[in-house]
């Protein structure tokens, strides 16, 4: 029981074994990885675009959404941390709305984001969330599939609520919440806030028509 | 081939005598966190059981090549590779399953049961008998899950079976069962304590039916 470590056996036998098990196993997730990633991209892909087309009414454009991508740079109030994209929905050639990217980063378990779309006057198409870490069950409710929470959203603007109406009930403002999660609804409604200041500052740039080649 | 004496004991054990969800109580995290509706307690214990099966097979067919000393590391090596590729395989072909299951999908590796099946049994026994072992202990937690998620989604919303169109489309949108309408909801059950006191009164059924039938 007690001799002295034997080098070999004790130590290099049981690492070259470790090895062994690691490079398997890590050449299995290399190949799995290598086979699903063009599958995963075209099922993400086309949940963006369906995510895309839910945040606006569908008679508010007629083209094709993932077509109408430019850049968008960073900016502390759509609150992303890398540059990001907006897409330019047009009904009969004119713009009609933007759908911004942002991300509340002050959600309960770290950054929510969202796609928000802005109609050209200033209101909001809707708002939806594109990835976050919250609580399954208990703050997942910010998803439109799970409930109609985040319709509320739909139709208000910077004037409509003024800026005191901006926050949750709880805080004295107009916007719903749930009791138990107050910290995820809280973080959204302050970036969809965010995002109309942002759209008011840059509307004539988001809007302007690409021109024609 | 397996004898069927020694596999209707592995099933027998798995399913009721040493289930992993009230009997073991092994395997809580998920049970806890995710059973508060049926759909979500079904995906994931049938998630499980797939990573439960395939881990106590492939161990089993190495079991003499892992030295002794390095099984829980080489296991745990294992275990997270295989959940790692089965949660690739489902987010590139069932986006819809991966999107109601979420964090939990990867979270089955830290899940303590399939880490103590390979070690009881996957790493003793023969290849068959361990592949049942797994689906055996598997479909145990996958019936306490449900369970579970029945009691919590009843209370809890009035409802039975909702949200199954997340996990398959459009032809289970109507599946949802209003047991109660007009149901106010009942918070505590859907919130993480609900868990606990469900599972409380599920162990305690068992232990008095076993005193009663035994």
């Amino acid at each position: 029981m007690s001799s002295t470590p034997h080098w070999t056996r004790d130590i290099l036998q049981p690492a070259a074994v470790l090895v062994v098990f690691s490079a398997i196993s890590a050449f299995l997730l290399f190949g799995t990885h290598s086979l699903t990633a063009p599958a995963i991209a075209r099922a993400e892909r086309a949940l963006k675009n369906s995510l895309l087309a839910q945040t606006l009414p569908a008679d508010r454009f007629d083209n094709d959404l993932s077509q109408a991508e430019r850049p968008l740079a960073t900016d502390p109030l759509l609150g992303l941390k890398r540059p990001g994209s907006y897409f330019v929905a047009t009904l009969k050639g004119q713009p009609s709305a933007v759908i911004l990217e942002a991300s509340a980063p002050d959600g309960y378990a770290g950054e929510i984001k969202l796609l928000i779309s802005i109609l050209a006057d200033g209101r909001l198409g809707g708002v939806r969330v594109a990835s976050h870490h919250e609580t399954p069950g208990l703050a997942d409710f910010i998803e439109a599939k799970r409930s109609p929470w985040i319709q509320q959203f739909n139709g208000k603007s910077l004037q409509q609520p003024s800026d005191s109406g901006w926050k949750v009930k709880k805080d004295g403002g107009q916007f719903d919440a749930v009791a138990g999660a107050t910290v995820t609804p809280r973080a959204i409604v302050k970036a969809a806030h965010r995002a109309l200041r942002y759209f008011e500052q840059h509307r004539a740039t988001l809007l302007t028509p690409e021109t024609a080649p | 081939m397996m004898a069927w004496p020694e596999s209707r004991e592995v099933l027998y054990n798995g399913l009721w005598k040493q289930n992993p969800g009230i009997i073991q109580l092994l395997g809580l995290c998920p049970l806890l966190a995710i059973s508060n509706t049926v759909v979500n307690a079904l995906a994931l214990g049938l998630a499980t059981t797939l990573v439960m099966a395939i881990a106590s097979g492939s161990i089993a067919v190495i079991r003499n090549l892992i030295p002794s000393a390095l099984r829980i590391p080489v296991f745990v090596l294992i275990i997270a590779a295989l959940v790692t590729v089965i949660t690739l395989i489902i987010q590139a072909y069932a986006q819809p399953l991966y999107l109601v299951l979420g964090i939990f999908l990867p979270l089955i590796t830290t899940n303590c049961i399939v880490l103590a099946r390979v070690e009881a049994f996957a790493s003793k026994q023969p290849t068959g008998l361990s592949i049942l072992d797994g689906i055996a202990m598997g479909l145990g937690l996958t019936g306490v899950l449900i369970a579970l998620g029945a009691l919590r989604e009843l209370f809890g919303k009035g409802t039975l079976f909702s949200g199954f169109d997340l996990a398959l489309g459009e032809m289970a949108s109507n599946w949802t069962l209003t047991v109660f309408p007009d149901y106010s909801g009942f918070l505590l059950a859907i919130l993480p304590p609900g868990a606990f006191i469900g599972l409380g009164l599920l162990i305690a059924l068992r232990n008095f039916l076993h005193a009663r039938y035994s």
